[in-house]
């Protein structure tokens, strides 16, 4: 800037100056070691603020991590050693204080694929008529209401709902009918929201080739939209089944006991369960010193299986994802 | 190609029969997208056989037109129409007149390629899978494709991979598969809505020489934004405006003494 200035190119002074002499003085500041590019002042102070904000982030991410890590650990280190053969294949005794959770994991397959029939069917359907059929009317409306609605439903307004449905108004009994619709009704939104989502994915372009070739409308949903959405629809369907092994309130009043001497035979019958089971040895059963492991082993095993039905969930996504190409 | 076509190069006039039934005859159509009226008392007749190109500018309702005439429009819910288009004579907005049939003997290819995520085999024998009344026999089926593919100049460049997957092929080759996912069900006239908009000029050029290859065998009604393609490769040509049908006139002399202002404006570039 201290470059000194020709006079004569001062243009209230000499408006027909050689503009080039003023170029030059410029080209001059820049070569005389000015970098004119370097950051100012402000602009430092604005950067370390940018940093520290990034960091504090940063460390609300990691908080969120420390729990999951903190019950991993604690469940490994205190758990981990019960899980042996005999913990996942003998039934309780001595008042649950010894043996395994054999009854309690039958019991879970037994209530999670029951719920599952009923889900995912009814779950499948309704979001086919709502992505593919439904036009946007009040009645369209009010429906998706209602799903986002009952999703919100807490899981004990369910069970009571369960009591009074299923046990009660149908009578089913306390059963794993029961229980297995409880956790469907629960689980319904999901199925819904995900597989309508996994529809409406699929490229417009597929149904108008369809459409176009004289197609009806199920004949493009069967033959393009379906083939084409299974792997969302899978994925919605794990995470029901991991909710389904979770759940713990919606089958205690309709299905589940604290304790059945025999396997199930049917859907009829009474059946333990993982999550419930875990309920009871941690509060419902008196444990000395050599059975505290107990509920760590139980929870564990809860937190592995639905752990598992996750990674599968992201394994098929990845699979069949891989086999897409549009 | 049959015996009363002489057909030898672009320049050459068709010479069909006389008396033919139209293609496609549109009578005082209305058309309205909710409340926003999209065309306005169109009168329109389509020679059978030739390829006749629609031009105008972007929103004249160009496509909506194309998209009337296999009733795809229905699918939005908010579409309402008056008046009637008959193909091939028969109204295909009366009551007896089924959507489905319509579409199958209407055919419609789209801007962008658009084959299904199935092998080259599948999206040629889609169509006709849809309607047929029980799955045809193998050899048939194989004759089926090979006549298709080899009607679109496709089956020397695909032949040894019709289990590949069609989404894999280029673009030309997606957009003549389009085509050939036509033929099977024996549709006798061909929508086309910019066929050639989302391909490079070879394959644009490509394109355009299969659409004229097909004259005479099916009547091809093309949309197009591209002035040049709808001069080199139409025979007559359409022009719209605002909803309207301003000319309709044999290709050549709409581009060399167009009858409406309009028309030389828009050729010309003044607007559009």
């Amino acid at each position: 800037m201290s470059a000194p200035r020709n006079p004569s190119t001062n243009p209230s002074t000499d408006p027909g100056a050689d503009p080039g002499t003023d170029r030059e003085a410029h080209a001059n500041d820049a070569t005389a070691g000015h970098q004119i590019f370097a950051a100012t002042a402000r602009e430092g102070a604005s950067l370390r603020r940018q940093q520290a904000i990034r960091g504090l982030f940063l460390l609300t991410t990691l908080l969120l991590v420390l729990p999951v890590l903190a019950i991993l650990g604690k469940l490994a280190i205190e758990g981990g050693p019960a899980l042996t053969w005999e913990f996942f294949t003998e039934e309780p005794r001595n008042g649950m204080k010894d043996g395994g959770i054999f009854p309690a994991l039958i019991g879970t397959i037994w209530l999670t694929a029951g719920a599952l029939g009923v889900a995912v069917p009814l779950g499948v359907a309704a979001a086919i008529y709502l992505s593919e059929y439904a036009s946007d009317n009040w009645l369209t409306r009010t429906i998706n209401l209602a799903i986002v609605n009952l999703a919100g439903v807490p899981s004990i307004v369910h069970a009571l709902f369960g009591v009074g449905a299923f046990v009660h108004f149908m009578a089913f009994g306390t059963s794993i009918l029961a229980a297995s619709c409880t956790l469907a009704v629960m689980t319904l939104p999901v199925v819904i929201v995900s597989t309508r989502e996994s529809l409406q994915a699929v490229p417009r372009a597929f149904r108008e080739a369809c459409w176009s070739l004289g197609a009806t409308r199920w004949q493009t949903i069967w033959r393009v939209v379906l083939p084409n959405s299974g792997s969302g629809i899978l994925t919605g369907v794990i995470l029901v089944v991991s909710r389904a092994v979770g759940e713990t309130a919606p089958i205690m009043f309709t299905g589940a006991a604290f304790f059945v001497p025999f396997l199930p035979q049917s859907v009829f019958d009474q059946t333990m369960a993982l999550s419930l089971h875990l309920y009871n040895v941690s509060t419902q059963v008196n444990l000395d010193d050599q059975h505290k492991h107990l509920p760590f082993a139980v929870a564990l095993t809860l937190i592995l299986v639905v752990l598992a039905m996750n990674a599968l969930a992201i394994w098929f996504r990845m699979k069949l994802r891989g086999r897409k190409k549009w | 190609m049959a015996d009363d076509l002489s057909l030898q190069g672009r320049t050459t006039i068709l010479s069909l029969p006389k008396n033919r039934t139209p293609a496609i005859e549109v009578e005082d159509l209305n058309l309205w997208y909710g409340k926003f009226q999209a065309l306005h008392e169109v009168d329109l007749v389509i020679k059978s056989g030739i390829v006749t190109a629609l031009i105008g500018p972007s929103g004249c309702g160009k496509s909506t037109l194309l998209r009337s005439c296999n009733r795809i429009n229905e699918r939005l819910g908010y579409v309402t129409t008056t008046g009637s288009i008959k193909v091939l004579g028969h109204d295909i907005y009366g009551d007896d007149a089924s959507q489905i049939q319509v579409r199958r003997n209407v055919g419609m290819v789209f801007q962008r390629p658009n084959p299904l995520p199935l092998s080259i085999r599948d999206n040629v024998l889609f169509g006709h899978r849809l309607h047929a009344e029980r799955r045809a026999n193998r050899s048939d089926e194989d004759a089926m494709v090979e006549q298709a593919l080899r009607e679109v100049l496709l089956w020397d460049r695909v032949k040894d991979r019709l289990q590949h997957k069609a989404t894999g092929l280029s673009l030309e080759e997606q957009q003549k598969l389009c085509i050939a996912r036509l033929l099977p069900t024996k549709p006798t006239v061909l929508l086309m809505d910019e066929p050639c908009s989302a391909l490079d000029p070879e394959a644009t050029s490509a394109v355009e020489d299969l659409i004229w290859d097909l004259r005479g065998h099916y009547s091809i009604l093309i949309v197009t934004h591209n002035m040049a393609q709808a001069r080199r490769a139409s025979d007559e040509c359409v022009f719209m405006l605002m909803g309207r049908v301003v000319e309709h006139t044999a290709t050549e002399r709409m581009f060399v003494s167009p009858q409406k202002q309009e028309t030389s404006d828009y050729i010309e570039g003044r607007f559009g």
